[in-house]
């Protein structure tokens, strides 16, 4: 049995849907009869195209939202629909800054409960049943809801394969937003980029990145150093970006990138879980770690106890030998 | 300036989790700390209320069993008072039943310039109850900064993105949820850990708050369990002892794989 309707909250960058839109889309055609995107953003028609193309019959815009935080805006015009009569069964989005940011407001706005992290949704009776992966991805943990819909659910990057249902562009529909009032005006007034160097996290087959074991910030040119022999993207643990070691963008793990490469290096990280959950996906996993009882040895199909100042530059020097 | 900063006191980290198999939630029975997440934000507040030439900081928590070893950490490291809502009502609130309660507190504290958060705590990192909450209050927000300052009734913050960082301004009062990497949290000096068991924790009910009982707790978490499992477990593979040819065994494996 599958529900009636899904709304997707839709991301995209300069005009290109975020693929985690369209794993969402994918995976709620499976799961309703209509599935709708919601879009906070003034270029809905340029990405209606592949919003229909992955299943979304309509894409309801609050068009540009003029610098303004996304979460008050496009969760009150949300609200403004469902509470107009216009309500599916459920609304889901990614766990990213704009999902957290909009399904937090949302679920306060409609008195609801938001599930999160998910990896996993299916339909049972009439109520969605999300499955959540916790202590580090041993457990999962699958919950349903209990109150009235719409629920709302957030689910994390790579959970499901985007496939395309070959559907023809989505109609764009504007909904009002209604006035944040107090809640308005936080305003982005500036934005900055931080280059990255080679391929992205997304998308490498290959990615290395380091951790604290690497000791001190300059010995992450040796992690730069192997990406660029292996063209991998270079990868970081929490702990160093907390640090200021490299920028923000290279994080992997729960609260930065997913990553489902062919080859994971993972060089002088212990395995926190905050980092496991973004890797541990990856279908093989190399690690080179000076503890043996590091929890990164328990994921790893080959792992190295050894100082990676000594590992990194042999391999380095073998690389180059090639 | 005055500041109120969320914080969670959460199982020692150190000691892996456990999921009560009756009740289905987190097991938080033993000592409690003050989440790490957390101590930037107290950081933050304190250094914002010192820039600012007055005013304090005060926190926020909610707890079982009366629990405050992770709130006296923070008031060491030099916050002013603290608020604890505990009441066996609120074991199994979801993530909003906790926004309720914590938006009731921080109603409690006149003149809050600013509430801090963390983006997430450690133990259960749902990451949405700073948006719930600032919702629920009717205060603007801004998640993730990685770094604040204020300038008049404005705050300015650096906000991270997934490209890089977005420069935002948002009018006071207002909430903020700081990153790990916001600033250095100070260790407590044996002064301020003194100073800390003095300090009034302002103990209270949900009815103290004027919350209804069927909010929070299992009433009020619009959600349920229906099953815990092991997920399939990653096989381990080789591990070896670095004897000098480890770079010769990574090759080998990549070379396996087809990817050199």
């Amino acid at each position: 049995m599958a529900l009636s309707k899904i709304w997707v909250l839709a991301e995209a960058n300069d005009g290109k849907v975020t693929t985690t839109t369209l794993e969402l889309l994918t995976k709620a055609r499976s799961l309703a009869d209509t599935v709708e995107a919601i879009y906070g953003g003034g270029d809905a028609d340029a990405i209606a195209g592949q919003l229909g193309e992955f299943g979304a019959s309509k894409v309801y815009t609050t068009g540009d939202l003029a610098g303004a935080l996304p979460g008050v805006p496009v969760s009150g015009a949300i609200a403004a629909l469902v509470e107009g009569g216009n309500a599916p069964d459920a609304i889901i989005a990614a766990t990213s800054y704009v999902g957290r940011d909009i399904a937090g407001r949302l679920s306060a706005k409609l008195d609801r409960t938001v599930i999160t992290n998910n990896t996993d949704l299916e339909v049972d009776g009439s109520s969605l049943v999300t499955t959540e992966p916790v202590f580090g991805g041993t457990t999962d943990v699958k919950t349903t809801f209990t109150a009235a819909g719409p629920h709302l659910v957030l689910v994390r990057p790579k959970s499901f394969v985007a496939e395309s249902a070959g559907g023809g562009a989505a109609a764009v529909e504007t909904i009002a937003v209604p006035d944040g009032g107090k809640s308005a005006g936080a305003k982005v007034v500036n934005r900055h980029v931080e280059e990255r160097e080679g391929p992205s996290l997304d998308e490498a087959a290959i990615v290395v990145s380091g951790g604290r074991g690497l000791g001190e910030q300059d010995k992450y040119a040796l992690v730069e150093e192997l990406a660029k022999l292996l063209s991998a993207a270079p990868g970081a643990s929490r702990a160093i970006v907390d640090a200021g070691w490299v920028p923000y963008s290279y994080q992997v793990g729960q609260t930065g990138k997913v990553v489902k490469p062919t080859v994971y290096i993972a060089a002088g990280i212990s395995g926190a879980t905050q980092h496991m959950v973004g890797m541990k996906g990856s279908k093989n996993i190399i690690a080179i770690n000076k503890d043996a009882e590091a929890p990164i040895f328990a994921v790893s199909d080959l792992g190295i106890v050894g100082d990676v100042h000594k590992v990194l530059p042999q391999l380095i020097e073998a690389l180059k030998a090639r | 300036m005055n500041v109120v900063v969320c914080v969670k006191q959460i199982p020692d980290p150190a000691d892996p989790g456990a999921l009560d198999p009756t009740t289905k939630t987190l097991k938080r029975d033993g000592k409690l700390i003050l989440d790490e997440s957390d101590s930037y934000g107290v950081e933050m507040a304190l250094q914002l209320v010192t820039t600012a030439g007055g005013g304090e900081v005060t926190l926020v928590s909610m707890a079982p069993n009366g629990e405050v070893s992770g709130l006296r950490t923070a008031l060491a490291m030099g916050a002013a008072k603290a608020i604890l809502v505990s009441d066996d009502a609120l074991a199994g609130s979801d993530a909003l039943g906790t926004a309720k309660v914590l938006a009731k507190a921080i109603q409690r504290v006149e003149g809050a310039d600013l509430v801090l958060t963390a983006t997430e705590s450690s133990d259960g990192y749902t990451g949405t109850v700073p948006e719930q909450i600032a919702g629920l209050l009717d205060l603007p927000s801004v998640t993730f900064a990685k770094s604040i300052s204020v300038e008049g009734s404005t705050v300015k913050i650096q906000r991270q993105t997934e490209a890089g960082y977005d420069d935002v301004e948002c009018p006071l009062p207002a909430l903020v949820s700081v990153t790990a990497g916001v600033v250095e949290p100070r260790y407590p000096s044996f002064k301020g850990i003194m100073a800390a068991k003095s300090k009034p924790v302002d103990t209270l009910t949900v009815a103290d708050l004027g919350l209804d009982a069927s909010q929070v707790g299992w009433a009020g978490a619009g959600q349920q369990i229906v099953s815990i499992t092991e997920a399939p477990a990653r096989e381990a593979g080789e591990v070896f002892e670095d004897d000098g040819t480890a770079a010769e065994k990574i090759v080998a494996f990549l070379d396996d794989l087809k990817v050199l």
